[in-house]
């Protein structure tokens, strides 16, 4: 009997949610990692068992870790203690260095600032983690200050794809409130040469060579904070999702404004339609139905928070503009949490099920596509990502 | 004696809680290290012994020390001082450990 895997990152350590494919008793496992953030954890498709997870901290950086079965057991990549004395290896897991060499790093020097001023790229944390469909030692890591790494060794270590801030534009992207993260990796199922990333706030960008050369895809976006609002660059992009079916289809989040394209980012248009606030965080698309989509909307970019104390699922099931309030187990009444970017998932059961966690540590599971809904947990720490593994 | 052929001393070091749990150790963890003893000789120790701490005490590239971590030992905060200088005799001969302290700071 198939069952559900939800890999939960929270402020304060991580937790693994399990249940059967009914989706109505659930084991919590955890915390792992305690006292450390998790800003995300996500498991490979090639190898289900073999989950990596971002550990970061103000105090102590950032660590990776990889799990090699389900979770139960954690170790850094290339970091294991050792029991004897020896000499420190040649890579290590949580080393996030950019291309300085003389070809490819030397355009990479600084970003702008906050005041406009430009400020060098200091790696912060690993935002997002995305294994590859297709080769389980392979995975791609979404820092901040924004740059994607690759790994091929199974996270063992890491390098930059340094096209990405080298095309140009990189002079020009600056911080969000939230940092300057990269924070979606999308790898198109049917076109390995080409990846889809979105940044905060420089906006989406897309490379068709597997990662040597990158172009801004943001034409159709419009930004009213910034000073030219349709700027090739300097969109605050919250998260981009993509169906597997139709790769050529995104489903784009902005600070504010839903947004869609239908040629892999080339032209984008709005389709926010009758929703009662297009400002949020989350977006994501039903695993069977790949005009089906879904947003939790947020007050405004100051009360980051739903809409009259309301939690409220919106879903449109033709691809955006006309959108359904779904409430049905939600919390209609003093309810003031957020829901971050990287916090909503989908299953690939049959009905799809829809996860969603948020700040005030409530993780809710939708098993019949929105229409119904409950928390699988209550009280967990603020919950910065959610990612779902359906398992056979 | 020449320096070169001076015997590792035995060092204690204190990590702190999160770090202890990252190496899995419990308590002092002792390092044979080369003299002169530094803290950048010692953290060289600490992290061939444990590599998963590489990182997490000083940065990869620039080696400086965490902001939200200092260094203390002989009941003197060394974190400002020169990551190369000699420590205290006490701390080379292993009879005072070198205290890895986090801030007492957030949430």
């Amino acid at each position: 009997m198939s069952s559900v895997r939800v890999l939960v990152g929270t402020r304060k350590g991580a937790f693994i949610l399990t249940a059967d494919a009914s989706r109505k008793s659930w084991q919590v496992s955890g915390p792992h990692f305690a006292g450390w953030e998790i800003y995300h954890m996500k498991g490979s498709p090639v190898d289900p068992n073999r989950v990596y997870a971002s550990q970061s901290s103000g105090w102590f950086g950032q660590v990776l870790q990889r799990s090699d079965d389900g979770g139960r057991t954690w170790n850094p990549p290339a970091g294991e203690p050792i029991p004897t004395p020896g000499p420190t290896p040649p890579t290590a897991s949580n080393n996030f260095a950019y291309d300085t060499s003389a070809s490819s790093g030397a355009p990479l020097t600084t970003h702008q600032w906050y005041d406009g001023t430009q400020h060098p790229w200091e790696f912060k944390r690993v935002w997002h983690i995305e294994p590859s469909p297709t080769d389980a030692n392979t995975v791609y890591a979404g820092i901040e200050d924004a740059a994607l790494f690759r790994s091929t060794n199974g996270g063992q270590s890491w390098q930059e794809l340094s096209g990405l801030r080298g095309h140009g534009t990189g002079p020009k992207w600056q911080p969000g409130a939230g940092g300057m993260c990269l924070h979606t990796v999308i790898l198109d199922p049917a076109n390995p040469d080409r990846i889809y990333i979105a940044i905060s706030a420089a906006g989406a960008f897309r490379t068709d060579d597997g990662g040597k050369t990158w172009k801004p895809i943001n034409k159709g976006l419009v930004s009213n904070f910034m000073p030219n609002p349709t700027a090739e660059v300097g969109h605050c992009v919250h998260h981009v999702a993509m169906h597997p079916a139709r790769p050529n289809t995104l489903f784009m989040q902005k600070h504010w404004d839903v947004m869609r394209s239908d040629d892999a980012g080339d032209n984008w248009r709005e389709v926010s339609g009758n929703l009662p606030t297009d400002f949020g965080f989350v977006i994501d698309v039903h695993a069977h139905q790949p005009e089906t989509i879904y947003v939790v909307p947020i007050k405004s970019d100051s009360e980051h928070f739903p809409l009259d104390g309301k939690l409220q699922v919106y879903r449109s099931r033709t691809g955006g503009n006309e959108w359904e309030a779904l409430t049905k187990g939600l919390p209609q009444a003093n309810c003031f949490v957020n829901v971050l970017r990287d916090a909503m998932a989908v299953d690939t059961l049959d009905d799809c099920g829809i996860y969603f966690g948020t700040t005030g540590g409530q993780v809710y599971c939708s098993p019949d596509g929105g229409d119904t809904w409950s928390a699988i947990v209550h009280d967990l720490p603020a919950v910065l990502s959610v990612e779902v593994q359906t398992l056979p | 004696m020449t320096e070169r052929n001076t015997p590792a001393a035995q060092v204690r070091v204190q990590l702190p809680y999160h770090l202890r749990n990252l190496a899995k150790v419990d308590g002092e963890v002792t390092l044979a290290v080369s003299p002169p003893v530094s803290v950048t000789s010692i953290l060289d120790a600490l992290e061939a012994r444990y590599p998963v701490l590489a990182g997490t005490i000083r940065d990869h590239q620039t080696k400086q020390r965490r902001a939200f971590l200092r260094f203390f030992a002989c009941e003197e905060d060394l974190s400002l001082d020169s990551p190369d200088n000699s420590l205290p005799e006490a701390v080379a001969e292993g009879r005072e450990p070198l205290l890895i302290i986090g801030a007492i700071a957030g949430g």
